[in-house]
């Protein structure tokens, strides 16, 4: 299992939009991820538990990724995190 | 396993049919075991299938229409129905608690929509209502529910609901629908009596373990005992089978009724009478033996649309049933509208006290644009048949005397306008408000008949809500003190040699015709199928019974020693 955490850069938080993004790729890896938020932890293959985090601009966000391909799992959505969507 | 509920028998048959359940906005599902979560879980993923096409039509009709970005809410709504924390976690609960797909997806959307509501960023808060919309589509789709058009039902069915609005009764089209059973209600709610009037059995009042029913679900129901069975087994078929052929045969018993007159074994003629509140209903009264319309709730031409009908269109239907019941009476009853019947599109205000407010009559005073075309629709069409009008709700007698001089004034329009009015147009009142009552001696001078109301009578004489559970013990037809003011009105009438007629429930009650008879009413206005039964029994009265009845009922003490003296004397 790997940990890492990450600051959100988009100004309007993590929504809906960049939500779906991350839960897409989450989705694509056989590996458990979980995201942690202000101590509450999520599986990250669900937008409906993503949204509850209630992620803000600013926010350090842990990913803990379990399993196969996790290494690779942890970069693309590590990018998806700081990434700023429009 | 059969599954057995219990209601109110509110009109009296058999039936059996699959249920089809009618849209109620809160719904909360009751928590059920399964025998076979495997089939459960299934049946949930094709609920979730169903959910996302009809997802993705709503989704391609927006497109169309809106363009693709004000479509991506539904690409959102299309993503909620993938959700693993949401999806894979009701098929879990069904599969590990064997609890019904329902509860399970309440549950869990539920703790959703609660998390998302507490959320402080708006936004966050808005996607609950994504998940409600969502889950709400999965929860109909479970249910099979659908926004049903009642007129346009095909399929022979048992209507299952919380409620059925008088306007919903009315669409009902009857060549499908075999009966109906609601959540809510009682005896005498409008839906009940309409039933009774329909002549379909209804159960009514099952409370909230009708929720369990699912769509499609084999219903017997035994409406005489208000009870329902859901997916009878064989043996339970077969017993309703047996009490269908003697409910069937006591029918056809009944039907050699049909073309007699009412008269008791000491030859008394009393006239018997259908209360109609559609246009099907007049054939469903003359099938009945009915000798005349006592009363014809003219609102129902009113409900169930989104404007007011025309003078032509109501003219068309008063002369259909002149015309249909062919010389006999018709009792037209001018717009009773207000109390428990709304009519959204005349946005009446709101009252805190609905029954004691602005209804009936004195709405008709205020709008006098909606109670002259009703008026003038009845006297042109009053040349087609036998026609007696009436006015409801009078308390006071200038409500009377103002009714009349509009009646009169639209009259004299007409035959000066050249249209033809038949010159023998009774106009009478109903009785029910109880100030009416005890004046009606003051009343009996300027009417040609009285029609008692049992139902609003009651309950203003006791001060109850007959649809408020907590007191609708004391709606007593037979309680002295309202044979009482039946007497007063009976006897005011006699007086100035006018007649008096029943229009309420009373009417068409075994127990209570006795006593109405023994009172002196001329005649007694039910619901079609109360109408043999009640010619059955005053054949088998007379005179001098009913009048001795009567007259030892008055002096009691309250409805129970009225009630078990008349059956002591049946």
């Amino acid at each position: 299992m790997i940990t890492k955490t990450f600051t959100v850069l988009n100004p309007a938080g993590f929504h809906v939009r960049p939500i779906k993004a991350f839960v897409q790729a989450a989705s694509q890896f056989p590996c458990k991820i979980n995201v942690i938020n202000k101590g509450k932890k999520v599986n990250g293959k669900s937008s409906l538990s993503m949204l509850t985090l209630g992620i803000a601009a600013q926010d350090e966000v842990t990913l803990e990724i379990d399993g196969e391909q996790e290494e690779e799992a942890m970069k693309v959505l590590g990018e998806l995190l700081v990434k700023i969507h429009e | 396993m059969t599954q057995q509920l219990k209601g109110i028998g509110a009109s009296p048959g058999l039936a059996i049919a699959k249920a089809i359940i009618l849209k109620s906005e809160a719904y909360f599902p009751a928590k059920s075991q399964v025998e076979q979560p495997e089939l459960e879980v299934q049946r949930f993923r094709n609920a979730v299938r169903e959910a996302r096409e009809e997802i993705g039509q709503i989704r391609a009709a927006a497109e169309e229409k809106l363009g693709a970005e004000k479509a991506e809410i539904f690409e959102g709504h299309l993503f909620i129905l993938e959700d693993p924390d949401l999806i894979d976690v009701i098929e879990d609960k069904i599969g590990s608690e064997a609890v019904n797909a329902e509860y399970a997806l309440h549950e869990v959307s539920q703790s959703f929509i609660e998390t998302l509501n507490q959320m402080e960023d708006e936004l966050l808060r808005e996607r609950a209502a994504d998940v409600r919309d969502v889950c709400g589509r999965v929860m109909n789709r479970l249910r099979g529910v659908e926004n049903v058009d009642l007129s346009q039902l095909t399929d022979e069915c048992i209507i299952i609901a919380e409620d059925l609005t008088p306007s919903d009764t009315a669409q009902l089209n009857l060549d499908a629908v075999r009966g109906f059973v609601t959540e809510i209600g009682s005896r005498t709610s409008h839906s009940a009596i309409m039933a009774r009037s329909l002549d379909i059995p209804a159960i009514v009042g099952v409370g909230p373990d009708i929720r369990s029913i699912q769509a499609g679900a084999t219903i017997v129901m035994d409406a005489s005992e208000g009870v329902i069975f859901v997916d009878p087994n064989p043996e339970e078929l077969a017993s309703f089978g047996e009490k269908k052929a003697k409910y069937d045969q006591r029918k056809a018993e009944l039907a050699q009724w049909v073309n007699r007159p009412t008269v008791s074994s000491d030859g008394h003629r009393i006239e018997l009478a259908a209360n109609i509140g559609k246009l099907e209903d007049v054939q469903k009264a003359l099938d009945y033996g009915a000798e005349g319309i006592g009363l014809f709730r003219t609102e129902f031409l009113y409900m169930g649309r989104s404007e007011l009908p025309s003078e032509e269109e109501q003219f068309n239907s008063y002369k259909y049933v002149l015309e249909k019941m062919a010389g006999k009476p018709v009792v037209i009853r001018t717009l009773d509208i207000g109390g428990d019947k709304e009519l959204p599109y005349m946005e009446l205000p709101k009252e805190i006290n609905p029954f004691l407010g602005q209804r009936a009559l004195r709405l008709c005073l205020e709008r006098q644009d909606v109670f002259r075309a009703q008026l003038r629709a009845l006297l042109r069409a009053s040349r087609y048949g036998n026609l007696k009008i009436m006015f409801p709700m009078i308390a006071v007698l200038d409500e009377l005397l103002e009714a009349k001089r509009i009646l009169e004034e639209e009259k004299q329009k007409l035959v000066a306008s050249g249209v033809e009015v038949s010159s023998s147009i009774e106009v009478g009142m109903m009785i029910e408000v109880p100030s009416a009552a005890i004046s009606a001696d003051i009343f009996a001078k300027e009417v040609d008949f009285f029609s008692i109301g049992t139902n609003d009578l009651i309950q203003y004489t006791m001060a109850a809500d007959r649809m408020n559970e907590t007191v609708s013990y004391l709606y007593q037809p037979c309680h002295p003190s309202i044979l009482r003011l039946i007497r007063n009105v009976i006897d005011a009438a006699r007086q100035e040699g006018k007649w008096v007629g029943i229009c309420g429930e009373m009417a068409g009650d075994l127990t209570a015709i006795p006593l109405l008879l023994g009172l002196g009413v001329h005649e007694l206005s039910m619901s079609a199928g109360s109408i043999l039964p009640a010619r059955e029994l005053i054949g088998k009265l007379s005179r001098t019974e009913w009048e001795t009845l009567s007259k030892q009922a008055l002096s009691m003490r309250g409805q129970t020693e009225v009630l078990s003296f008349v059956q002591e004397h049946q």
